[in-house]
């Protein structure tokens, strides 16, 4: 590790798993529910995320000393909502289909707890080398955890990957569905994708019981 | 030494074993365990939480034999080989073949539904440490019950996978789930697999089949096996259906709860030996009456034409509204729950009105889901602790009035 010292990488990695903004910390999860139902969507999603977190912290960080902290909340609001509509007139411009999927939940980027709260609680106190690490390392891990739920409601709920069959077709009925498998409707819906979320949160704290709470 | 004593000295050659309380569970399901608790007082009663669990199964026998012969009788009816039956003791129901081909389709849904359910209970037991929970005895049974008949297997199973585990395993077992487990289940197979929890071709055994190789261009007659409820919502005419045939349970519908004469005996049978509460099913049908009552009522002032897509089921006659539907099954056998209903006494008539209220409402109002007692249920389940707290808190301000009184 030429590049990090030990303490970033914990910036890093510990975000990943055992301090997750969305299992440990629980933020961030209405968009973690809206846009998983594919998994490109969830993809494109924390690309987004990774993107305004990373820049949005470096800026945020770079400014930390002349912004009064009585008006902080606005300037980190003005950061993060150029930050998006950034991303949101690129995604409109390169992939039309894609933004439509995702609609205002890119906009609703701009009011993603874990946005906000990494800006308050670290690049607010931190340079800015080290804020750019704590704003990839958070959105990974909200990209960890997006990925998971969008894999596994996809996969259930459609049957594809990616937009591509893997189970079969379902109207030809072949692969899985010559012996009579069925989409789970369920899974395209959002209260499942609060049950898969649910899951991992109960996984990952029976693998690691240091992370349960009272 | 007979075969207790042996059972019994195995388990105690086996005391630290993993797997010991899968061999506790059966153990105690056969014979009165040995060991007594030796210190303080304790009342002795008799029905313990098994004895309650048999007592509804008990119950709910008679349902599951009718939806044997029923689902048989259904299934002849609809391809035209039998005569409709007259009455409840009508010649052509009550027969042999009926029960064969009836028990042929719904025995396998018993046996999945406790095969999977006791899997899990068993798994959750030994991973966890404690005892296996009776609490599976009454779901494993209403679950075939409130199923279509031809509900795939394996839909089953991941149903009451996902109903155990998510209803009441993570939630810490018998007696601590917030939402009914047979519900639970009910409700991920309405959502998941919707087309095969509704619509015209599910509730006849064999409609699916002769649908697919009429698809295949096989010159068949299309078997329809609508629901009554189904009927209603989509306005279509219910001449020729008999009153009395609902309330005997001789219609197409889910595989016990066709039959309200049934049910009402099964509600009886519970309520006199106090295993369950009539408060809360009198309370349902109630609310389920008041809310029949209230739509009728729109219909009589003329504020709804026929035109309207609710004016099917809101011109049914408000009593009809118990008839037809799962409405009297859900109240006697899923609302009484008695963990996941309300406690207190008052607590017990809110809860079950809004039941029956609700019930009637999501039926109405959204005719994809004609059967909207589960959904019902599941969201006063979610109500019913906060009834109770309000009760409560109700009975301490009254208390203290009263000894404020007393004091001044």
């Amino acid at each position: 590790m030429g590049l990090l010292s030990k303490k970033d990488t914990k910036l890093i990695t510990d975000p990943l798993a055992d301090n997750n903004p969305i299992t440990i910390q629980v933020l961030g999860i209405c968009s973690a529910l809206a846009i998983t139902a594919e998994l490109e969507a969830s993809i494109v999603m924390s690309i987004s995320v990774l993107f305004v977190m990373g820049v949005g912290n470096v800026v945020i960080s770079l400014m930390r000393n002349i912004i009064p902290s009585k008006i902080r909340i606005i300037a980190q609001l003005i950061v993060v909502a150029t930050l998006v509509i950034i991303v949101d007139l690129v995604l409109k411009a390169f992939a039309y289909e894609l933004s439509k999927t995702l609609s205002v939940f890119v906009g609703l980027i701009i009011t993603n707890c874990i946005i906000m709260g990494r800006f308050e609680a670290f690049a607010l106190g931190n340079g800015p080398w080290r804020s750019f690490l704590d704003g990839i390392g958070n959105a990974l891990g909200y990209a960890v955890i997006l990925v998971i739920v969008g894999f596994f409601r996809e996969l259930l709920g459609s049957g594809t990957l990616l937009g591509i069959p893997v189970l079969g077709d379902p109207i030809e009925k072949t692969g899985l569905y010559s012996i009579g498998y069925e989409n789970n409707g369920f899974m395209l819906l959002s209260p499942m994708a609060l049950i898969v979320v649910g899951i991992i949160i109960w996984v990952q704290r029976s693998r690691n019981k240091a992370l349960i709470e009272d | 030494m007979g075969l207790k004593q042996n059972l019994h000295n195995f388990k105690e050659k086996n005391k630290d074993k993993k797997w010991l309380p899968g061999f506790n569970a059966l153990f105690t399901f056969l014979y009165m365990p040995n060991e007594t608790t030796h210190n303080g007082t304790h009342i002795k009663a008799a029905d313990d939480l098994k004895r309650t669990m048999n007592t509804v199964i008990m119950a709910l026998v008679p349902c599951l034999v009718f939806g044997m012969f029923n689902a048989g009788y259904q299934h002849y009816l609809a391809q035209g080989l039998i005569d409709s039956a007259d009455g409840f003791l009508g010649a052509s129901f009550w027969t042999i073949d009926n029960l064969i081909i009836g028990a042929w389709t719904v025995l396998p849904l018993v046996v999945v539904s406790y095969g999977v359910g006791l899997a899990v209970e068993f798994v959750f037991a030994i991973i966890k440490g404690h005892e296996v929970e009776e609490g599976y005895l009454v779901t494993g049974m209403l679950v075939p019950l409130i199923v279509p008949v031809d509900i795939p297997l394996w839909m089953l199973a991941v149903a009451v996978i996902f109903g155990v585990v998510i209803g009441k395993e993570v939630f810490g077992g018998t007696g601590m789930n917030i939402l009914n487990p047979a519900l639970t289940i009910r409700a991920f197979l309405f959502f998941a697999y919707p087309t095969w929890m509704s619509g015209d071709k599910v509730w006849v055994h064999g409609a699916v089949e002769r649908d697919q190789a009429i698809a295949a261009g096989q010159n068949l007659d299309a078997i329809s096996g609508e629901t009554l409820l189904g009927a209603y919502a989509q306005n279509s005419s219910l001449a020729g259906i008999d009153y009395w045939d609902m309330f005997w349970g001789i219609i197409p519908g889910s595989v016990g709860e066709t039959s309200k004469f049934l049910i009402i005996i099964g509600a009886l049978f519970l309520i006199f030996t106090k295993i369950g509460s009539w408060r809360i099913m009198l309370s349902t049908v109630i609310g389920a009456l008041v809310m029949g009552l209230i739509f009728n009522g729109v219909v009589d002032a003329g504020w709804i034409g026929e035109a309207s897509k609710f004016y099917g089921l809101m011109s049914v006659p408000f009593w009809q509204h118990l008839i037809i539907g799962s409405i009297l099954f859900g109240a006697v056998y899923m609302a009484t729950d008695p963990v996941t209903a309300a406690q207190t006494n008052k607590g017990k008539w809110i809860y079950g009105f809004l039941i029956g209220f609700i019930s009637i409402m999501i039926r109405v109002f959204n005719p994809a889901y004609p059967e909207g007692v589960f959904l019902a249920i599941l969201l006063m389940n979610v109500f019913a602790p906060t009834i109770d707290h309000y009760v409560v808190q109700g009975n301490v301000k009254k208390r203290m009035k009263r000894l404020k009184v007393k004091t001044a």
